[in-house]
Protein backbone atom coordinates (compact mmCIF):
# COMPACT_ATOMS: atom_id res chain seq x y z
CA UNK A 1 0.00 0.00 0.00
CA UNK A 2 2.75 2.52 0.79
CA UNK A 3 4.68 1.74 -2.49
CA UNK A 4 1.83 3.04 -4.35
CA UNK A 5 1.95 6.11 -2.03
CA UNK A 6 5.52 6.39 -2.73
CA UNK A 7 5.09 5.57 -6.63
CA UNK A 8 2.68 8.76 -6.44
CA UNK A 9 5.54 10.69 -5.96
CA UNK A 10 7.12 9.76 -8.84
CA UNK A 11 7.06 11.98 -12.12
CA UNK A 12 7.59 8.67 -14.34
CA UNK A 13 5.48 6.24 -13.01
CA UNK A 14 2.57 8.88 -12.64
CA UNK A 15 2.65 10.11 -16.23
CA UNK A 16 3.11 6.35 -17.22
CA UNK A 17 -0.26 6.01 -15.25
CA UNK A 18 -2.05 8.79 -16.14
CA UNK A 19 -1.41 7.97 -20.19
CA UNK A 20 -2.96 4.69 -19.30
CA UNK A 21 -6.18 6.24 -17.21
CA UNK A 22 -6.70 8.41 -20.35
CA UNK A 23 -6.65 6.01 -22.76
CA UNK A 24 -10.26 4.79 -21.67
CA UNK A 25 -11.10 7.38 -19.47
CA UNK A 26 -11.21 10.16 -22.26
CA UNK A 27 -13.33 8.01 -25.00
CA UNK A 28 -15.88 7.08 -22.35
CA UNK A 29 -16.33 11.11 -20.91
CA UNK A 30 -16.75 12.15 -24.71
CA UNK A 31 -19.01 9.46 -25.24
CA UNK A 32 -21.07 10.07 -21.90
CA UNK A 33 -20.84 13.80 -22.52
CA UNK A 34 -22.74 12.95 -26.27
CA UNK A 35 -24.98 10.88 -24.69
CA UNK A 36 -25.96 13.35 -21.62
CA UNK A 37 -26.41 16.40 -24.30
CA UNK A 38 -28.25 14.40 -27.21
CA UNK A 39 -30.51 12.90 -23.90
CA UNK A 40 -30.90 16.42 -22.11
CA UNK A 41 -31.05 18.45 -25.26
CA UNK A 42 -33.09 16.40 -27.74
CA UNK A 43 -34.97 13.73 -25.68
CA UNK A 44 -36.35 15.26 -22.69
CA UNK A 45 -39.62 17.51 -22.80
CA UNK A 46 -39.73 20.96 -22.71
CA UNK A 47 -40.36 22.21 -19.19
CA UNK A 48 -44.22 23.74 -19.16
CA UNK A 49 -43.42 27.17 -18.14
CA UNK A 50 -39.82 28.02 -19.48
CA UNK A 51 -40.25 25.89 -22.79
CA UNK A 52 -36.96 24.86 -24.61
CA UNK A 53 -35.02 27.58 -22.58
CA UNK A 54 -34.25 25.49 -19.67
CA UNK A 55 -32.53 23.34 -21.37
CA UNK A 56 -29.41 25.03 -20.66
CA UNK A 57 -29.70 23.23 -17.56
CA UNK A 58 -27.38 20.27 -18.70
CA UNK A 59 -24.47 22.77 -19.08
CA UNK A 60 -24.85 25.17 -17.00
CA UNK A 61 -25.47 22.93 -13.57
CA UNK A 62 -22.83 20.56 -14.45
CA UNK A 63 -20.27 23.45 -14.80
CA UNK A 64 -21.21 25.43 -11.99
CA UNK A 65 -20.76 22.00 -9.53
CA UNK A 66 -17.32 20.50 -10.82
CA UNK A 67 -16.35 24.43 -10.47
CA UNK A 68 -16.91 24.57 -6.90
CA UNK A 69 -15.63 20.71 -6.30
CA UNK A 70 -12.67 21.58 -8.51
CA UNK A 71 -11.81 24.21 -5.88
CA UNK A 72 -11.40 21.83 -3.02
CA UNK A 73 -9.85 19.61 -5.18
CA UNK A 74 -6.90 22.31 -5.95
CA UNK A 75 -7.09 23.15 -1.95
CA UNK A 76 -6.62 19.52 -0.97
CA UNK A 77 -3.59 18.95 -3.25
CA UNK A 78 -2.23 22.35 -2.34
CA UNK A 79 -2.50 21.21 1.71
CA UNK A 80 -0.79 17.49 0.67
CA UNK A 81 2.18 19.61 -1.21
CA UNK A 82 2.80 22.01 1.79
CA UNK A 83 2.40 19.56 4.53
CA UNK A 84 3.66 15.86 3.09
CA UNK A 85 6.26 18.18 0.52
CA UNK A 86 4.70 16.04 -3.07
CA UNK A 87 6.06 17.88 -6.12
CA UNK A 88 3.28 15.99 -8.14
CA UNK A 89 0.35 17.08 -5.65
CA UNK A 90 2.11 20.71 -6.22
CA UNK A 91 1.61 19.80 -9.98
CA UNK A 92 -1.87 19.01 -9.37
CA UNK A 93 -1.96 21.95 -7.93
CA UNK A 94 -1.57 24.15 -10.15
CA UNK A 95 -2.91 22.43 -12.86
CA UNK A 96 -6.24 22.64 -11.26
CA UNK A 97 -6.43 26.25 -11.46
CA UNK A 98 -6.83 26.84 -15.16
CA UNK A 99 -9.78 23.85 -15.39
CA UNK A 100 -11.54 25.60 -12.62
CA UNK A 101 -11.29 28.84 -13.66
CA UNK A 102 -12.79 27.86 -17.34
CA UNK A 103 -15.50 25.65 -16.12
CA UNK A 104 -16.63 28.85 -13.64
CA UNK A 105 -16.44 31.08 -16.49
CA UNK A 106 -18.70 28.29 -18.71
CA UNK A 107 -20.81 28.64 -15.47
CA UNK A 108 -21.26 32.18 -15.77
CA UNK A 109 -21.91 32.32 -19.27
CA UNK A 110 -24.64 29.78 -19.67
CA UNK A 111 -25.69 31.28 -16.71
CA UNK A 112 -26.40 34.42 -18.24
CA UNK A 113 -27.73 33.23 -21.00
CA UNK A 114 -29.90 31.86 -19.62
CA UNK A 115 -30.99 34.27 -17.41
CA UNK A 116 -31.95 36.62 -20.00
CA UNK A 117 -34.69 34.49 -21.12
CA UNK A 118 -35.98 33.65 -18.07
CA UNK A 119 -35.08 36.53 -15.49
CA UNK A 120 -34.96 39.05 -18.38
CA UNK A 121 -31.72 40.12 -17.63
CA UNK A 122 -28.45 38.60 -18.32
CA UNK A 123 -27.07 39.62 -15.06
CA UNK A 124 -27.95 40.41 -11.77
CA UNK A 125 -26.22 41.53 -8.36
CA UNK A 126 -27.81 38.02 -6.81
CA UNK A 127 -25.76 36.57 -4.10
CA UNK A 128 -25.25 33.16 -5.94
CA UNK A 129 -24.01 34.67 -9.28
CA UNK A 130 -21.50 37.17 -7.45
CA UNK A 131 -20.01 34.76 -5.51
CA UNK A 132 -19.05 32.18 -8.61
CA UNK A 133 -17.68 35.89 -9.86
CA UNK A 134 -15.44 35.78 -6.79
CA UNK A 135 -14.37 32.02 -7.07
CA UNK A 136 -13.21 33.07 -10.67
CA UNK A 137 -11.51 35.73 -8.95
CA UNK A 138 -9.59 32.85 -6.74
CA UNK A 139 -8.86 31.01 -9.48
CA UNK A 140 -7.58 33.51 -11.46
CA UNK A 141 -6.07 35.31 -8.08
CA UNK A 142 -4.10 31.48 -7.75
CA UNK A 143 -2.73 31.67 -11.32
CA UNK A 144 -1.68 35.09 -11.40
CA UNK A 145 0.55 34.37 -7.97
CA UNK A 146 1.95 31.36 -9.47
CA UNK A 147 3.42 33.13 -12.42
CA UNK A 148 4.54 36.43 -10.35
CA UNK A 149 7.19 34.08 -8.89
CA UNK A 150 10.49 33.29 -10.82
CA UNK A 151 11.06 30.81 -8.13
CA UNK A 152 8.65 28.04 -8.97
CA UNK A 153 8.68 25.80 -5.97
CA UNK A 154 8.07 28.85 -3.96
CA UNK A 155 5.28 29.46 -6.21
CA UNK A 156 3.52 26.67 -5.54
CA UNK A 157 4.11 27.03 -1.78
CA UNK A 158 2.59 30.07 -2.04
CA UNK A 159 -0.01 29.05 -3.81
CA UNK A 160 -0.74 26.51 -1.54
CA UNK A 161 -1.58 28.84 1.41
CA UNK A 162 -3.37 31.20 -1.40
CA UNK A 163 -6.05 28.24 -1.91
CA UNK A 164 -6.11 26.71 1.52
CA UNK A 165 -7.17 30.46 2.87
CA UNK A 166 -9.80 30.81 -0.28
CA UNK A 167 -11.42 27.51 1.07
CA UNK A 168 -13.06 29.65 3.64
CA UNK A 169 -15.25 31.08 1.18
CA UNK A 170 -16.28 27.85 -0.59
CA UNK A 171 -19.23 26.74 2.32
CA UNK A 172 -20.74 30.58 1.58
CA UNK A 173 -20.84 30.13 -2.17
CA UNK A 174 -22.44 26.62 -1.98
CA UNK A 175 -24.83 27.85 0.75
CA UNK A 176 -25.68 31.34 -0.71
CA UNK A 177 -28.34 30.55 -2.25
CA UNK A 178 -30.02 29.62 1.14
CA UNK A 179 -29.05 32.49 3.39
CA UNK A 180 -29.83 34.91 0.53
CA UNK A 181 -32.64 33.77 -1.20
CA UNK A 182 -33.01 36.54 -4.50
CA UNK A 183 -33.88 35.93 -7.76
CA UNK A 184 -31.83 32.68 -8.50
CA UNK A 185 -32.90 29.52 -7.45
CA UNK A 186 -32.12 27.13 -4.09
CA UNK A 187 -30.20 23.67 -5.49
CA UNK A 188 -33.23 21.53 -7.19
CA UNK A 189 -31.50 17.75 -6.66
CA UNK A 190 -30.77 16.83 -2.90
CA UNK A 191 -28.88 14.03 -1.64
CA UNK A 192 -31.73 13.12 1.68
CA UNK A 193 -35.13 14.29 0.64
CA UNK A 194 -37.14 14.96 -2.57
CA UNK A 195 -35.58 16.66 -5.57
CA UNK A 196 -37.72 19.25 -6.83
CA UNK A 197 -36.94 18.19 -10.76
CA UNK A 198 -39.06 15.34 -12.17
CA UNK A 199 -37.05 11.90 -13.04
CA UNK A 200 -37.19 12.11 -16.93
CA UNK A 201 -34.92 15.16 -16.44
CA UNK A 202 -32.78 14.66 -13.90
CA UNK A 203 -31.50 11.65 -15.16
CA UNK A 204 -29.99 12.78 -17.78
CA UNK A 205 -28.61 15.72 -15.67
CA UNK A 206 -27.04 13.38 -13.29
CA UNK A 207 -25.60 12.10 -16.32
CA UNK A 208 -24.02 15.84 -17.76
CA UNK A 209 -22.82 15.86 -13.64
CA UNK A 210 -21.06 12.86 -13.99
CA UNK A 211 -19.71 13.39 -17.68
CA UNK A 212 -18.23 16.94 -16.59
CA UNK A 213 -16.50 15.44 -13.09
CA UNK A 214 -14.83 12.85 -15.49
CA UNK A 215 -14.05 15.75 -18.32
CA UNK A 216 -12.82 17.61 -14.86
CA UNK A 217 -10.34 14.89 -14.53
CA UNK A 218 -9.17 14.44 -18.40
CA UNK A 219 -8.61 17.91 -18.30
CA UNK A 220 -6.43 17.80 -15.15
CA UNK A 221 -4.68 15.09 -16.04
CA UNK A 222 -3.82 16.22 -19.92
CA UNK A 223 -2.78 19.65 -17.99
CA UNK A 224 -0.74 17.21 -15.09
CA UNK A 225 0.97 15.14 -17.55
CA UNK A 226 2.09 18.48 -19.77
CA UNK A 227 3.56 20.08 -16.32
CA UNK A 228 5.61 16.93 -15.58
CA UNK A 229 6.91 17.02 -18.93
CA UNK A 230 7.79 20.85 -18.42
CA UNK A 231 9.35 19.97 -15.50
CA UNK A 232 11.43 16.88 -16.28
CA UNK A 233 12.38 18.48 -19.54
CA UNK A 234 15.94 18.01 -18.43
CA UNK A 235 15.69 14.18 -17.25
CA UNK A 236 16.66 11.17 -19.50
CA UNK A 237 13.38 9.33 -19.12
CA UNK A 238 11.74 12.67 -20.72
CA UNK A 239 14.56 12.86 -23.92
CA UNK A 240 13.91 9.56 -24.14
CA UNK A 241 10.42 9.94 -24.29
CA UNK A 242 10.27 12.61 -27.00
CA UNK A 243 13.18 11.11 -28.79
CA UNK A 244 15.51 13.48 -28.85
CA UNK B 1 21.42 38.60 27.22
CA UNK B 2 18.58 37.26 28.79
CA UNK B 3 15.53 36.91 26.25
CA UNK B 4 12.29 38.90 26.51
CA UNK B 5 9.30 37.52 27.96
CA UNK B 6 6.63 36.78 25.45
CA UNK B 7 4.36 39.61 26.53
CA UNK B 8 7.35 41.88 26.64
CA UNK B 9 8.40 40.94 23.70
CA UNK B 10 5.59 41.58 21.56
CA UNK B 11 5.36 45.13 23.66
CA UNK B 12 8.72 46.14 21.92
CA UNK B 13 7.65 44.84 18.78
CA UNK B 14 4.67 46.45 18.26
CA UNK B 15 6.15 49.46 19.90
CA UNK B 16 8.88 49.49 17.52
CA UNK B 17 6.39 49.45 14.69
CA UNK B 18 4.61 52.67 16.11
CA UNK B 19 7.71 54.46 16.10
CA UNK B 20 8.84 53.91 12.91
CA UNK B 21 5.27 54.70 11.31
CA UNK B 22 5.47 57.78 13.79
CA UNK B 23 8.53 59.15 12.42
CA UNK B 24 6.96 59.19 8.88
CA UNK B 25 3.89 61.02 9.85
CA UNK B 26 3.31 61.49 5.91
CA UNK B 27 2.57 57.70 5.39
CA UNK B 28 0.21 57.82 8.29
CA UNK B 29 -1.48 61.19 6.62
CA UNK B 30 -1.37 59.67 3.22
CA UNK B 31 -4.32 57.02 3.53
CA UNK B 32 -6.64 59.99 5.40
CA UNK B 33 -6.09 61.96 2.27
CA UNK B 34 -6.38 59.27 0.01
CA UNK B 35 -9.81 59.23 1.37
CA UNK B 36 -10.75 62.75 1.76
CA UNK B 37 -9.88 63.06 -2.04
CA UNK B 38 -11.60 59.80 -3.32
CA UNK B 39 -14.75 61.65 -0.87
CA UNK B 40 -14.52 64.01 -3.05
CA UNK B 41 -14.35 62.09 -6.39
CA UNK B 42 -17.83 60.91 -6.08
CA UNK B 43 -20.02 64.27 -5.98
CA UNK B 44 -18.27 64.71 -9.41
CA UNK B 45 -18.55 61.56 -11.08
CA UNK B 46 -21.95 60.93 -9.45
CA UNK B 47 -23.69 64.68 -9.30
CA UNK B 48 -23.69 67.03 -6.09
CA UNK B 49 -27.55 66.14 -5.70
CA UNK B 50 -28.09 65.69 -1.87
CA UNK B 51 -30.38 62.85 -1.78
CA UNK B 52 -28.63 60.35 -4.48
CA UNK B 53 -25.38 60.79 -2.41
CA UNK B 54 -26.82 60.01 0.73
CA UNK B 55 -28.30 56.87 -0.43
CA UNK B 56 -24.71 55.85 -2.16
CA UNK B 57 -22.99 57.20 1.32
CA UNK B 58 -22.77 53.58 3.23
CA UNK B 59 -21.50 51.75 -0.02
CA UNK B 60 -18.70 54.71 -0.98
CA UNK B 61 -17.81 55.33 2.85
CA UNK B 62 -16.66 51.55 2.75
CA UNK B 63 -15.37 51.05 -0.37
CA UNK B 64 -13.04 54.01 0.40
CA UNK B 65 -11.79 52.64 3.32
CA UNK B 66 -11.42 49.02 1.83
CA UNK B 67 -9.52 50.63 -1.02
CA UNK B 68 -6.95 52.87 1.50
CA UNK B 69 -6.73 49.92 3.76
CA UNK B 70 -5.48 47.85 0.02
CA UNK B 71 -3.12 50.44 -0.55
CA UNK B 72 -1.16 50.20 2.89
CA UNK B 73 -1.27 46.88 2.87
CA UNK B 74 1.54 46.71 0.27
CA UNK B 75 3.96 48.32 2.59
CA UNK B 76 3.04 45.76 5.99
CA UNK B 77 6.43 43.53 5.63
CA UNK B 78 8.41 45.32 2.89
CA UNK B 79 10.50 47.81 4.44
CA UNK B 80 11.52 44.76 7.38
CA UNK B 81 11.82 42.27 4.09
CA UNK B 82 14.12 45.01 2.36
CA UNK B 83 16.70 45.85 5.48
CA UNK B 84 16.37 41.78 6.71
CA UNK B 85 14.96 42.78 10.14
CA UNK B 86 12.31 40.38 8.92
CA UNK B 87 14.90 37.52 8.34
CA UNK B 88 15.71 37.93 12.00
CA UNK B 89 12.32 37.21 13.31
CA UNK B 90 11.64 34.52 11.60
CA UNK B 91 14.96 32.95 13.14
CA UNK B 92 13.98 34.36 16.60
CA UNK B 93 12.68 31.60 19.16
CA UNK B 94 9.18 33.53 19.54
CA UNK B 95 6.15 32.75 17.99
CA UNK B 96 5.81 34.15 14.92
CA UNK B 97 2.33 33.89 15.71
CA UNK B 98 1.85 36.30 18.06
CA UNK B 99 4.65 38.66 16.28
CA UNK B 100 2.58 38.89 13.22
CA UNK B 101 -0.07 39.84 15.06
CA UNK B 102 1.47 42.85 16.62
CA UNK B 103 2.86 43.69 12.99
CA UNK B 104 -0.71 43.74 12.00
CA UNK B 105 -1.93 45.50 14.71
CA UNK B 106 0.56 48.46 14.52
CA UNK B 107 -0.77 48.43 11.04
CA UNK B 108 -4.61 48.72 11.91
CA UNK B 109 -3.63 51.20 15.00
CA UNK B 110 -2.35 53.53 12.30
CA UNK B 111 -4.77 52.75 9.30
CA UNK B 112 -7.69 51.57 10.18
CA UNK B 113 -8.39 53.01 13.70
CA UNK B 114 -7.43 56.78 11.94
CA UNK B 115 -10.04 56.16 9.41
CA UNK B 116 -12.89 55.20 11.40
CA UNK B 117 -12.49 57.61 13.72
CA UNK B 118 -12.37 60.27 11.65
CA UNK B 119 -15.02 59.10 8.62
CA UNK B 120 -17.52 60.50 10.29
CA UNK B 121 -16.36 63.62 8.80
CA UNK B 122 -16.57 62.30 5.57
CA UNK B 123 -20.13 60.92 6.37
CA UNK B 124 -21.37 64.29 6.83
CA UNK B 125 -19.67 65.40 3.66
CA UNK B 126 -21.65 62.86 2.16
CA UNK B 127 -24.88 63.61 3.81
CA UNK B 128 -25.26 60.43 5.73
CA UNK B 129 -27.72 60.16 8.34
CA UNK B 130 -26.18 61.57 11.42
CA UNK B 131 -28.39 58.64 13.20
CA UNK B 132 -26.10 55.72 11.08
CA UNK B 133 -22.98 57.40 12.12
CA UNK B 134 -22.13 55.69 15.44
CA UNK B 135 -22.66 52.26 13.34
CA UNK B 136 -20.26 53.53 9.92
CA UNK B 137 -17.93 54.25 13.08
CA UNK B 138 -18.51 50.82 14.79
CA UNK B 139 -18.67 48.55 11.18
CA UNK B 140 -15.34 50.52 10.15
CA UNK B 141 -13.59 49.33 13.62
CA UNK B 142 -14.61 45.89 13.29
CA UNK B 143 -14.11 45.62 9.34
CA UNK B 144 -10.81 47.46 8.68
CA UNK B 145 -9.42 44.82 11.56
CA UNK B 146 -10.40 42.12 9.86
CA UNK B 147 -9.25 44.04 6.39
CA UNK B 148 -5.59 44.36 7.71
CA UNK B 149 -5.29 40.70 8.68
CA UNK B 150 -6.35 39.73 5.54
CA UNK B 151 -4.46 41.87 3.86
CA UNK B 152 -1.25 41.28 5.74
CA UNK B 153 -1.62 37.61 4.47
CA UNK B 154 -1.82 39.46 0.59
CA UNK B 155 1.54 41.02 1.84
CA UNK B 156 3.20 38.01 3.08
CA UNK B 157 2.36 36.09 -0.13
CA UNK B 158 3.94 38.94 -2.49
CA UNK B 159 6.78 40.59 -0.24
CA UNK B 160 10.13 38.79 -1.88
CA UNK B 161 8.21 40.03 -5.04
CA UNK B 162 9.28 42.49 -7.40
CA UNK B 163 5.89 43.55 -8.81
CA UNK B 164 3.65 42.72 -5.84
CA UNK B 165 1.60 46.22 -6.17
CA UNK B 166 -1.39 45.09 -8.39
CA UNK B 167 -1.17 41.66 -7.62
CA UNK B 168 -1.80 41.99 -4.09
CA UNK B 169 -5.02 43.43 -5.07
CA UNK B 170 -6.15 40.55 -7.09
CA UNK B 171 -5.04 38.29 -4.52
CA UNK B 172 -7.23 40.06 -1.35
CA UNK B 173 -9.91 42.19 -3.07
CA UNK B 174 -12.19 38.51 -3.69
CA UNK B 175 -11.73 38.07 0.67
CA UNK B 176 -12.55 41.61 0.79
CA UNK B 177 -15.89 41.59 -0.41
CA UNK B 178 -17.70 39.56 2.69
CA UNK B 179 -16.29 42.50 4.91
CA UNK B 180 -18.01 45.17 2.39
CA UNK B 181 -21.18 43.07 2.05
CA UNK B 182 -21.71 43.27 5.98
CA UNK B 183 -20.15 46.65 6.60
CA UNK B 184 -21.87 48.44 4.45
CA UNK B 185 -25.35 46.53 5.17
CA UNK B 186 -24.72 47.11 8.52
CA UNK B 187 -24.64 50.93 7.79
CA UNK B 188 -27.58 50.49 5.39
CA UNK B 189 -29.88 48.82 8.00
CA UNK B 190 -29.70 51.81 10.31
CA UNK B 191 -30.40 54.58 7.61
CA UNK B 192 -33.37 52.44 6.86
CA UNK B 193 -34.04 52.18 10.56
CA UNK B 194 -33.58 48.84 11.28
CA UNK B 195 -31.20 47.35 13.80
CA UNK B 196 -27.64 46.79 12.75
CA UNK B 197 -26.75 44.57 15.00
CA UNK B 198 -26.85 40.97 13.40
CA UNK B 199 -24.37 42.81 10.58
CA UNK B 200 -22.25 43.89 13.01
CA UNK B 201 -22.13 40.42 15.32
CA UNK B 202 -20.90 38.67 11.67
CA UNK B 203 -18.43 41.64 11.40
CA UNK B 204 -17.22 40.35 14.54
CA UNK B 205 -17.72 36.73 14.00
CA UNK B 206 -14.88 37.43 10.89
CA UNK B 207 -12.86 39.37 12.93
CA UNK B 208 -12.29 36.21 15.54
CA UNK B 209 -12.03 34.22 12.36
CA UNK B 210 -8.97 36.07 11.28
CA UNK B 211 -7.30 36.94 14.27
CA UNK B 212 -7.19 32.97 14.89
CA UNK B 213 -6.26 31.96 11.85
CA UNK B 214 -4.79 34.91 9.42
CA UNK B 215 -1.74 34.78 11.48
CA UNK B 216 -1.31 31.07 10.50
CA UNK B 217 -1.85 31.59 6.98
CA UNK B 218 0.76 35.38 7.26
CA UNK B 219 3.41 33.16 9.31
CA UNK B 220 3.35 30.15 6.70
CA UNK B 221 3.84 33.08 4.08
CA UNK B 222 6.71 34.87 5.47
CA UNK B 223 8.65 31.79 5.62
CA UNK B 224 8.01 30.62 1.95
CA UNK B 225 8.85 34.57 1.20
CA UNK B 226 11.86 34.47 2.91
CA UNK B 227 13.12 30.79 1.28
CA UNK B 228 12.29 32.31 -2.07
Amino acid sequence: MWSFFHKLGSPPWLYRITGSILRWLLPLTLIALAVGAVWGLLFTAPDFRQGNSYRIIYIHVPSAVVALAGYYVMAFAGAISLIWKMKMADVAMKSCAPVGAALTFIALVTGAIWGKPTWGTWWVWDARITSMLILLFLYLGVIALYEAFDNKEAAGKACAVLTLVGTVNIPIIYKSVDWWYSLHQPASIKFTGESSIDPSMLYPLLLMIGSFYALFTCALLMNMRLEILRRESRTGWVRKLVGA
Amino acid sequence: MSAPGLLAFCGRLLRRQLVLALRRPVDIGNPLLFFAMVVALFPLGLGPAPAALAGFAPGILWIIALLANLLTADNLFRGDFEDGSLEQLLLSPQPLYLSVLAYVLAQWLVTGLLLAVLSPLFALMLGLPGAAVPTLVASLLLGTAVLSLVGGIGAALTVGLKRGGMLIALLILPFYMPVLIFGSAAVQAVVGGMPAASHLAILGAMLCLSVALAPLAISAALRISIDA
